[in-house]
């Protein structure tokens, strides 16, 4: 697919990209915020694969952070397994969910966690 | 240890569901459960974000609905990004540009509604880009 993007269409992935690394640096929030909503908004994608990519994009981000934060050991290693493992087990649900919603279901939940998101980032 | 259970588990969901890290869920949950200050649940909620997004994104995969060129476009620049990131933030006063960015957010989660609710127009590709050949997997040809 490489072969047949349209004019453009690698600038805006590349402006997205660096948007979500520079909020998720700035204020621990972005990846998957920035990214799905810009795929769906400036690049056509629909749910379910915005969201997909993005979750691909997101294990470059988290890892390269976790280990930077790890260096400064910040990261307590024993509870991330406590709450992470349970977590395989509901992305396993979630995904599984997803493929069976309306896919404006989906949007619609995105923009209230958009929401939630803004709220608790001014309250910290 | 049940609690950390259960918001892991619904931290997991809104992951899969919304291809977002967890993180909203995460970070709230290690404060509330571990006892971890703000900084040390941001800094452990990322490592467990790792598992998580790669079982996610395999699972997408063998749906179809993984466009991996791009994905590795986006993950190659937001790191190059995050380091950016970092040093804005030490460079510059927080508050104000965290209220800046949360309206922002506001702002486009309007859009995605109003994306979402309006009647579909003609030629607006609402859903999938007709461009990529099977770019939504049948849920059912895994199960």
């Amino acid at each position: 697919m490489a072969a047949e993007q349209p004019p453009g269409r690698l600038l805006r992935l590349a402006v997205i990209g660096t948007l979500a690394g520079v909020f998720s640096g700035l204020f621990g929030v972005g990846g998957g915020t920035v990214i799905v909503p810009l795929l769906m908004l400036w690049l056509a994608y629909g749910e379910r694969s915005a969201t997909a990519t993005s979750l691909a994009a997101i294990i470059f981000i988290a890892s390269f952070a976790a280990a930077v934060q790890g260096l400064y050991g910040n990261v307590h290693v024993l509870d991330a397994a406590l709450i992470g493992i349970p977590a395989i087990g509901g992305v396993l649900l979630g995904t599984w969910l997803q493929q069976r919603l309306e896919q404006g279901v989906i949007a619609l939940l995105f923009a209230a966690v958009l929401v939630a998101s803004a709220v608790e980032l001014v309250l910290r | 240890m049940i609690g950390e259970l259960a918001i892991g588990v619904a931290a997991g969901m809104v992951a899969g569901l919304l291809g977002v890290g967890g993180g909203v869920l995460f970070v709230p949950g290690l404060v509330l459960f571990a006892g971890l200050s703000q900084h040390q649940a941001e800094a452990t909620s990322l490592l467990a974000i790792v598992p998580v997004a790669i079982v996610g994104t395999y699972r997408q995969d063998r749906y179809g609905n993984v466009q991996r060129a791009d994905a590795l476009v986006l993950g190659l620049l937001s790191v190059a990004g995050a380091a950016g990131g970092v040093a804005l933030a030490n460079a510059l006063s927080g508050a104000v540009l965290r209220d800046a960015f949360a309206a922002l957010m506001v702002l486009v989660a309007a859009q995605l509604v109003h994306r979402t609710l309006r009647p579909a127009a003609a030629g607006a590709p609402l859903s999938e880009p007709s461009s990529t050949p099977g770019f939504s997997g049948d849920p059912d040809a895994l199960d």
